[in-house]
């Protein structure tokens, strides 16, 4: 008895290595920026309940891996926070922007700064300012918080501040959401991320003034902003499923997803 | 006839089990050909001694400075701490569960140690972000409290486990008549485990601390939440470092070239680490059989 119950167990289970020959690869794969986890997640679950037999899947890995994705033809649509560089459009690649999205400064909630403009910022992240008590705030030590070297949003923070190469991180973290979570818990802190991320967990400081919203990102008011880009290969076709969600993405129905998730399309 | 055809498949079964034996050589070859293939080409291209020596590691910046000395110190001083503390407090939880403990505190206590053994790194490396770096942020009065300090911590604990189990293994394997020959001659049950017991599990409880440098130095995933991951030269505990294993881990995903090449090297300079850590350990352990 017991060996009939095991061989069928065993014959069940192995029927699993089946299941991956039923799907006719209608798979649509996204990998890259992690500050477009909402806007692809709103616009990859529209597609899924519109196609029914399509499955949509984000890997959020940072632009730079996301780029390098789709040039070695691991995923569909590589996703990044940032225009592409000479060098990447010369491998073979091709960008078109999907939105804009302000890259919102971050202080914590107790912290009684709330505006600062572009120069005091620089200075702040190369290390010339060192102490809240310079700019307003409390006599503590600014930590300053920031991402990895391949990421889209640091990429769009520096070159807007013109901090490139010259950052004093005390920490490189992963992902906008590790950034945001890192200043949330440390009074002294000061970092970037998506404002489509950023939550009541804590504050987005205004730029010279302007606070960051659709508006103001839309108007260019809103200084630090980067675009939101879909990456595809230059000379090869998608799959008919990746390019019905790539036409769908920079359709006008798409708009209202991604103003809800706080980005401002760019295809007006 | 029939002890013939049982020579036979006596000579099969015993093939069978020679080449399973042999994939797991094979994969130990192919790893160590594969890492020491490319991780050649880069240290090449950067010179040895400015890539082992050099204390300024800036992959990506316009003109790039591949030296990973602050990696390694930073790895070894993580590891050399973890161990400091993971060691005496692992070994004398041993001693007291294998010698010591009433019957009840013993299974209630080696299930725990069976639970923390089974934690995921990452798990580690999240309670590690929300509750130690912020608690070491308060208690030490420092701006952040991501530093070598906190990984240190982190790594203690994760090798708890290891050590714990292996060396309550090691000392109950200790022959009884040993500690009762002991015991005869007057010496106290203390006196007995310190001076009796231990030396005679000593291979066993060596074995375990190797298992917890292997672990200590090839932990990734926890160290990367915890440690702050600027590359700076380990100078003070409080500061933010890389490890060897995070410095790949966070730049393989998006690099490129000679980056990427200089990857592939950190990757084969921690291999030789802990072949060697393995090779001088085991030396110990053989000198003292003597």
């Amino acid at each position: 008895m017991k060996k009939i119950i095991t061989l069928a167990l065993a014959a069940i289970i192995s029927l699993t290595a089946l299941t991956s020959c039923g799907s006719s690869g209608k798979t649509v794969s996204t990998d890259g920026s992690t500050s477009m986890e909402k806007v692809i997640g709103a616009l990859g679950e529209s597609f899924m309940n519109a196609n029914s037999g399509v499955t949509f899947t984000y890997n959020p890995t940072g632009s730079g891996s996301g780029i390098k994705a789709v040039q070695e033809g691991r995923c569909d649509i590589g996703l990044a926070s940032r225009h592409l560089k000479p060098a990447e459009v010369e491998s073979g690649l091709t960008e078109t922007v999907l939105a804009y999205d302000g890259i919102a400064i971050i202080v914590n909630l107790e912290n009684p700064v709330s505006d600062l403009d572009v120069e005091t910022i620089a200075k702040i992240f190369t290390g010339e300012i060192t102490n809240w008590s310079e700019i307003g705030g409390n006599d503590a030590e600014i930590v300053l918080i920031g991402r990895e070297a391949g990421s889209g949003t640091r990429d769009g923070f520096e070159s807007i501040t013109g901090t490139e190469d010259a950052c004093q991180y005390r920490q490189e973290l992963t992902s906008t959401g590790d950034v945001i979570t890192a200043v949330s818990q440390n009074p002294g802190a000061i970092g970037y991320a998506s404002v489509a991320s950023v939550k009541d967990t804590v504050k987005a400081l205004t730029v010279g003034g302007v606070a960051p919203s659709n508006e103001t990102i839309l108007d260019g008011t809103y200084v630090i902003q980067r675009p939101f880009v879909l990456v595809t290969k230059a000379d090869a076709e998608l799959s008919a499923a990746a390019k019905a969600f790539f036409d769908y993405a920079l359709s006008n129905e798409a708009h209202e997803l991604i103003n809800a998730a706080g980005v401002v399309p760019a295809s007006n | 006839m029939k002890k013939k055809n049982n020579n036979i498949i006596e000579r099969i079964i015993h093939g069978i089990f020679l080449l399973l034996g042999l994939v797991t050589i094979g994969c130990v070859l192919l790893i160590t050909v594969y890492l020491v293939i490319s991780g050649i080409p880069a240290i090449r291209e950067i010179g040895l001694t400015e890539f082992l020596f050099g204390d300024t590691w800036a992959s990506t910046a316009e003109e790039p400075l591949y030296g990973i000395l602050p990696f390694i110190l930073t790895s070894i001083y993580g590891t050399a701490g973890a161990i400091l503390i993971g060691v005496p407090i692992g070994f004398l939880t041993a001693v007291y569960l294998a010698k010591m403990a009433p019957k009840k505190v013993k299974t209630v206590m080696g299930q725990a140690v069976s639970m923390l053994a089974g934690i995921p790194s990452v798990v580690y490396g999240l309670v590690g972000m929300m509750v130690l770096v912020p608690g070491i942020r308060e208690l030490f009065n420092v701006p952040d409290g991501a530093s070598l300090f906190s990984a240190i911590i982190v790594l203690a604990i994760m090798i708890l486990p290891s050590i714990i189990k292996m060396s309550v293994t090691a000392l109950e394997a200790v022959p009884k008549e040993y500690e009762d020959a002991s015991l005869a001659l007057g010496a106290t049950p203390e006196e007995t485990y310190f001076r009796v017991s231990v030396p005679a599990a000593r291979s066993g409880i060596a074995a375990a601390v190797v298992l917890g440098v292997g672990r200590a130095i090839g932990e990734a995933m926890a160290v990367m939440m915890v440690a702050g991951n600027a590359a700076n030269m380990p100078d003070s505990l409080f500061q933010s470092v890389r490890f060897l294993t995070t410095a790949v881990a966070s730049e393989m995903s998006y690099s490129s070239g000679l980056q990427r090449q200089a990857l592939f090297s950190i990757a084969l300079v921690l291999f030789l680490f802990i072949m060697m850590i393995n090779v001088v350990l085991n030396y110990f352990l053989k000198g003292e059989k003597k």
